[in-house]
């Protein structure tokens, strides 16, 4: 440094500060760093997401793009300032909260600037101006309609429900039990969490996809900074230096050790002081790269002779799937029709907006993480295993996690926190960068797929094949996941009696393919879905009623020889979509008749089924519900919310099996020292699974409190000033609180559940139970296709979804319009390339302007296992939504896609073939 | 880090440029992308407070858009029909958070071959104005931007104005962009046209394409073969797949092939061309 930093004089909320940083310092870090405003949240640091925007003189900027030194002066407006010094909400932060506006929260604080600027201007916008105005802000959770609703209903006088009376919580549209902390930018997130004091990591990783190494001598480095507290290699990795999701699969290195399996590969940590580690460039370090050819692709990963990826896996085969019923030779001999074809799918990047962060520090001989996750037990089992530690001698301390879409369900700054934190016995953060996120974290799988179907003429299913492939990457990750789930599910949700599925888990030197929303199930009904359009088409029948005479009804047997006895609710959601599709269908085609322009309109229908929790393995919840000397109840919630509601529905189950209002509760999310393990966010398990076990917590808890007091099943019982006060008929009890021991966590009586979805293993033809439940859902998907350009754009989708029981109607709604969102850039225009795309302009994810309308029609088939009947939602919200496009492409143009994304230029060339122009 | 100057006047910008190398910063919109996650140790000359920077001024026979003017000024400036073009490419920079800070003069520095104000500069036959402590010089936009990332601004110099002949009165302009989203899309084509009607014909005319070429190209044999064309039925069918090819040699990457690229600016070339025979009250 050449010249001595002046201080500066900021505007900040309407107070005079003054800072201290470098003047070309980004104001995001400023404000985030110096003056604690962490609302402001940093997504990517390139102008690319949003999350930073803030006011300068009234006027949206990114925080993240602008020199303090320009701020000098100038008034800057964060999200802490919306509401009212007491903490009283603005409207604009209560709309969001009444129409769940806010999901993770991660991009709120941004939202809700970008509103202001345009509110302050105008306060009677219409959806046009909010979709420009917001526009430069990227979403991944909400599908965004839901921001533009609350934005256009800024002045609205709905009511956000906080209060629901007794026993009327279940089915309610409560506002987010912790909404209010993600609009007025208190959060904390991964980034937002670390202790002061904390040194920071940075990690320095592979540019190689397949290479080898050597590691030189440090010692001039370190001795050249002194800020520099330590490098991390392999060497420093005390307990086993291989870690995974299954027991079989602990490949993953927390360090490479001398060779690297993709590009994005963790190699060497160094910690020390922000600056310090910031200005120490890779090349900078004494490591001598061997690059060899990497293995790029299935094709070759599979080639006879192709180099392999890891050591003990010949022929690069993770693992292979299989389910086999009935006479398949038979089924398509009888068949009428038949219909086959291949179809291709590429890297999907989750692009959650809050990159993966968190913090760690030494207690003694226990570490305590706070982390973003998905699943802070499996975390806590892994980091014992890399440390050699006892899992006790571990503590994950979930931070909010600012979306997660199965990215977050594997482990990322955990390991390399613990290995620095317990060196070195000081606190250690470590948030990685957008491109870091972009490079090193899992990946959807890549699919290629050849399916064929049969059907007798009057369109009755008689056969289904399938094969997959699937790019499972350097490491196995939850490969083993999607290649066992996608031949349960290939079929789709319909009735077949002859089915033979396999699928396939390849490595390549790609990053690791992982759990990403649908584990692999999207990418099949992509295939199953554009067969049955083709069997529809041979026999003459309406697509959309196909799939009602094959709908998997009650009493059917499954693919896996399962029969459904209940909430099987296929057939209820087309039932429920016709009139809808009936009349888009007819709309389109009318469109098209009179059509002299380049401009065709479809209609298409995609449907789903979904297994919800592990696939035929033990998946417990435990869950608690604690009542302190007080009367307060806290609710002990393992099940980590990261934007899809399990801090609020678990509230709003517990308060109804406890018979008590859904406002008293304290929720403590995912502390594994406080709450019982709950399993991991994944696989659309959270609301069934957990849900089942927080019902059965509240109801022993209920019970024992019915018991001590001596009242009857149906006494009405309230909290409260240190007792219970029960009414039973007309008699009042108390039951005394005060007179009670409390247990280490300071409850006097506390009520716990559990539960685990009955499954059955399957046999060597992959027959069995399993699941315990199934989602179903139904989606129609309208397009307007340029036919001389390529370009698709959605003009409405209307989503049918058999959720058991909705919980939350809003949050449903908020999964369901999230789903679509990512289906829509799955079909549209998401494609991770390695190496190329490890940005957000670059990595193309939906935005304001791609979503269209959304109707959502929530059909409730009872699930008797389930809480109140619900199942789960996550997962099936995406899965319909880009076979839909797909047929909708199908029905305006005749051209069947067989490779997503259909961006424009393959639309183009697939038009081209079919001889649509040019 | 390195230094970080923000002088108050031209001079002394200028100034330190004789003396040293320095990045110039003005709305931050390119510089802090290309450094996410290292150490931000250069030299920096922040012009944001040089005055008399910014904002569009009548200069006579052209608009004098100041270095410091963003993409948010443009469109808020009361304009004749012949920015309308640049304008739609204003609202297509990125969000209206990047519209709010990045300058017009700061996407031309930057050279993107897919920047998006370069097309419609050109189409307007702008030319860019730079001053150092020697003296000062103009360029035009077509040869001020000379490569991917690559101007002809000297290490000394400083870009001060855009400059934009003003036109008469009945010309209008269009701009189209191609991209695979809605909002925040780098083009995979662009399209901008200016048009001065005469009489029911094309009478000057500038069309140029981006995003197919390291740097945005003017369709001058197009722009030759239309002019004095009548603005009818059969303007767009003059326009030959030829006219395009010869010019432009578009590659492949992530978002769409070369082969694409070339058929695709064909039809948005005829587009922008029936738009704007219409808005010159033409029946094309």
């Amino acid at each position: 440094m050449n010249v001595t930093v002046q201080p500066l004089e900021l505007r900040v909320n309407g107070k005079a500060v003054t800072v201290h940083a470098g003047p070309a310092t980004r104001l995001a870090d400023v404000l985030r760093g110096e003056l604690g405003l962490t609302g402001t949240k940093i997504g990517c640091d390139a102008g690319d997401c949003g999350a930073c925007t803030v006011l300068v003189d009234g006027r949206q900027q990114c925080a993240c793009l602008m020199p303090v030194g320009q701020a000098a002066g100038r008034a800057i407006t964060t999200v802490e300032a919306l509401a009212a010094e007491d903490g009283t909400l603005s409207a604009l932060q209560d709309a969001f909260l009444r129409h769940g506006a806010a999901q993770c929260g991660i991009c709120t604080p941004g939202m809700l600037m970008a509103a202001r600027d345009l509110l302050d201007r105008d306060a009677g916008p219409d959806e046009a101006q909010v979709l420009d105005a917001l526009g430069g802000v990227l979403c991944r959770c909400t599908g965004y309609r839901k921001i533009v609703e609350a934005v256009l209903d800024v002045a609205g006088t709905a009511p956000a429900l906080a209060r629901i009376a007794n026993g009327r919580a279940v089915g309610a549209r409560l506002a987010r039990t912790d909404g209010v902390a993600k609009v007025d930018g208190t959060e904390a997130f991964g980034a937002d969490a670390a202790p002061p004091d904390a040194l920071t990591l940075r990690v320095v990783r592979s540019p190689h996809a397949r290479a080898c190494f050597s590691l030189g001598d440090f010692g001039p480095i370190e001795a050249r900074y002194p800020g520099l507290a330590a490098i991390l290699t392999w060497r420093d990795v005390p307990g086993s230096n291989a870690y995974g999701i299954y027991p079989v699969g602990k490949d993953q290195p927390v360090l490479a050790m001398d060779r690297v399996r993709y590009r994005g590969e963790a190699v060497v940590a160094l910690v020390g002081d922000a600056q310090t580690v910031g200005s120490i460039a890779d090349d900078m370090l004494p490591i001598d790269w061997f690059p060899e050819e990497p293995v790029t692709g299935m094709a070759a990963a599979a080639r006879e002779g192709a180099p392999q990826v890891l050591d003990d896996k010949p022929g690069n085969i993770l693992t292979q799937g299989f389910v086999k019923k009935g006479d398949i030779e038979a089924g398509f001999a009888e068949a009428a029709f038949v219909a086959e074809g291949s179809w291709t799918t590429r890297f999907v990047e989750h692009a959650y907006i809050e990159p993966e962060a968190g913090w760690a520090r030494r207690v003694g001989d226990r570490l305590e993480i706070g982390v973003s996750t998905q699943t802070p037990y499996m975390d806590r089992d892994e980091v014992a295993h890399v440390m050699g530690l006892d899992k006790e001698q571990v503590r994950i301390m979930p931070t909010a996690c600012g979306g997660g879409f199965g990215g977050k369900l594997d482990m990322s700054v955990q390991p390399l926190l613990a290995v620095a934190a317990w060196k070195l016995g000081v606190p250690v953060r470590y948030v990685y960068t957008r491109p870091e996120s972009m490079a090193a974290s899992t990946k959807r799988h890549p699919a290629e797929m050849t399916a064929k179907a049969g059907c007798s003429a009057d369109g009755r299913l008689t056969a289904f094949q399938f094969h997959g492939d699937f790019d499972t990457g350097a490491y196995a990750s939850w490969g083993p996941t999607v290649a066992d789930r996608v031949p349960v599910h290939a079929t789709g949700p319909f009735h077949v009696p002859n089915v033979l599925n396999t699928s396939r888990a390849l490595h390549t030197n790609a990053p690791p393919s992982g759990a990403f929303r649908g584990f692999g199930v999207p990418q099949a009904a992509i295939a199953h879905e554009a067969l049955y359009d083709d069997l529809a088409e041979q026999c003459g029948i309406d697509p959309l009623e196909f799939r009602l005479i094959n709908a998997l009804r009650a009493g059917q047997p499954t693919a896996t020889g399962q029969v459904l006895e209940a909430s099987a609710g296929l057939a209820a959601c087309l039932e429920a979509l016709k009139p809808r599709w009936q009349a888009l269908r007819a709309e389109a085609e009318a469109f098209n008749s009179l059509a002299n322009g380049p401009f065709r309109r479809g209609v298409g229908v995609g449907c789903m089924w979904y297994g919800c929790g592990n696939t035929s393995m033990s998946n417990p919840s435990t869950m608690r519900i604690g009542v302190d000397r007080a009367g307060r109840l806290t609710l002990y919630n393992g099940a980590v919310d990261m934007g899809q509601g399990p801090n609020t529905i678990m509230v709003q189950i517990a308060a109804d099996a406890l018979g008590v209002p859904a406002e008293g509760f304290r929720v403590i999310m995912g502390d594994t020292d406080l709450t019982p393990d709950a399993g991991k966010s994944s696989a659309s398990r959270q609301t069934f699974v957990s849900g089942k076990a927080v019902q059965l917590a509240g109801e022993d808890l209920r019970g024992q409190i019915l018991r001590r007091a001596n009242v009857g099943p149906d006494a009405v019982i309230a909290f409260g000033d240190g007792v219970v006060r029960l009414t039973d008929g007309g008699s009042e009890h108390i039951l005394d609180l005060r007179d009670l021991d409390p247990d280490d966590r300071g409850n006097v009586l506390s009520g716990e559940g559990t539960f685990d979805p009955p499954t059955a293993p399957l046999d060597e033809n992959g027959q069995g139970i399993p699941y315990a439940t199934y989602g179903f859902a139904a989606q129609i998907a309208a397009v307007s296709v340029d036919t001389e350009l390529g370009v698709v754009k959605a003009t409405r989708i209307v989503a049918a979804h058999d959720v058991g029981k909705a919980v939350n109607p809003t949050l449903v709604e908020g999964q369901i319009h999230g789903g679509i969102a990512q289906g829509l850039g799955l079909a549209l225009m998401e494609e991770y390339v390695p190496g190329r795309t490890e940005n957000l302009h670059d990595y193309l994810i939906p935005t304001f302007g791609d979503i269209p309308p959304i109707e959502t029609i929530i059909v409730e088939d009872a699930e008797p296992l389930g809480p109140y009947g619900a199942k789960g939602i996550g997962e099936p919200a995406l899965i319909p939504t880009a076979p839909a496009i797909f047929g909708a492409i199908r029905h305006a143009t005749g051209v069947v896609m067989r490779d997503a994304p259909a961006i424009p230029s393959r639309v183009r060339a697939a038009l081209r073939a079919a001889g649509w122009g040019g | 880090m390195g230094t970080y100057l923000r002088p108050k006047s031209l001079d002394d910008a200028l100034e330190a440029l004789r003396a040293s190398p320095w990045v110039i910063l003005a709305g931050g919109t390119d510089f802090y992308p290309a450094r996410v996650g290292r150490a931000l140790d250069e030299d920096v000359l922040d012009i944001t407070a040089v005055d008399g920077l910014r904002g569009i001024d009548d200069a006579g026979d052209h608009w004098r858009i100041g270095a410091l003017t963003t993409w948010t000024d443009l469109l808020e400036a009361p304009l004749p029909a012949s920015f309308d073009g640049l304008k739609r490419a204003a609202r297509e920079v990125g969000g209206v958070q990047i519209q709010n800070a990045g300058t017009l003069a700061g996407n031309l520095c930057n050279a993107s071959p897919a920047a998006d104000g370069v097309p419609p500069l050109m189409a307007l036959d702008a030319s860019v104005e730079l001053a150092s402590a020697d003296g000062r010089r103009v360029v035009p936009v077509d040869r001020f931007v000379t490569g991917n990332r690559q101007t002809q601004r000297g290490p000394n110099e400083v870009v001060t104005a855009i400059r934009v002949p003003k036109r008469p009165d009945a010309t209008v302009s269009t701009f189209l962009k191609l991209g695979s989203r809605t909002y925040l899309v780098i083009s995979i084509v662009m399209v901008a046209i200016t048009l001065e009607p005469a009489d029911g014909t094309v009478g000057r005319i500038g069309i140029s394409v981006g995003a197919c070429s390291p740097v945005a190209q003017r369709l001058t044999r197009l722009e030759n073969d239309l002019t004095g064309a009548p603005l009818d039925n059969d303007l767009i069918g003059r326009v030959k797949a030829d006219h395009i090819d010869a010019v432009l040699a578009p590659i492949d990457d992530i978002r769409g092939s070369g082969a694409y690229r070339q058929e695709a600016a064909l039809v948005l070339v005829r587009r922008a061309l029936s738009e704007v025979a219409a808005l010159a009250g033409g029946s094309a």
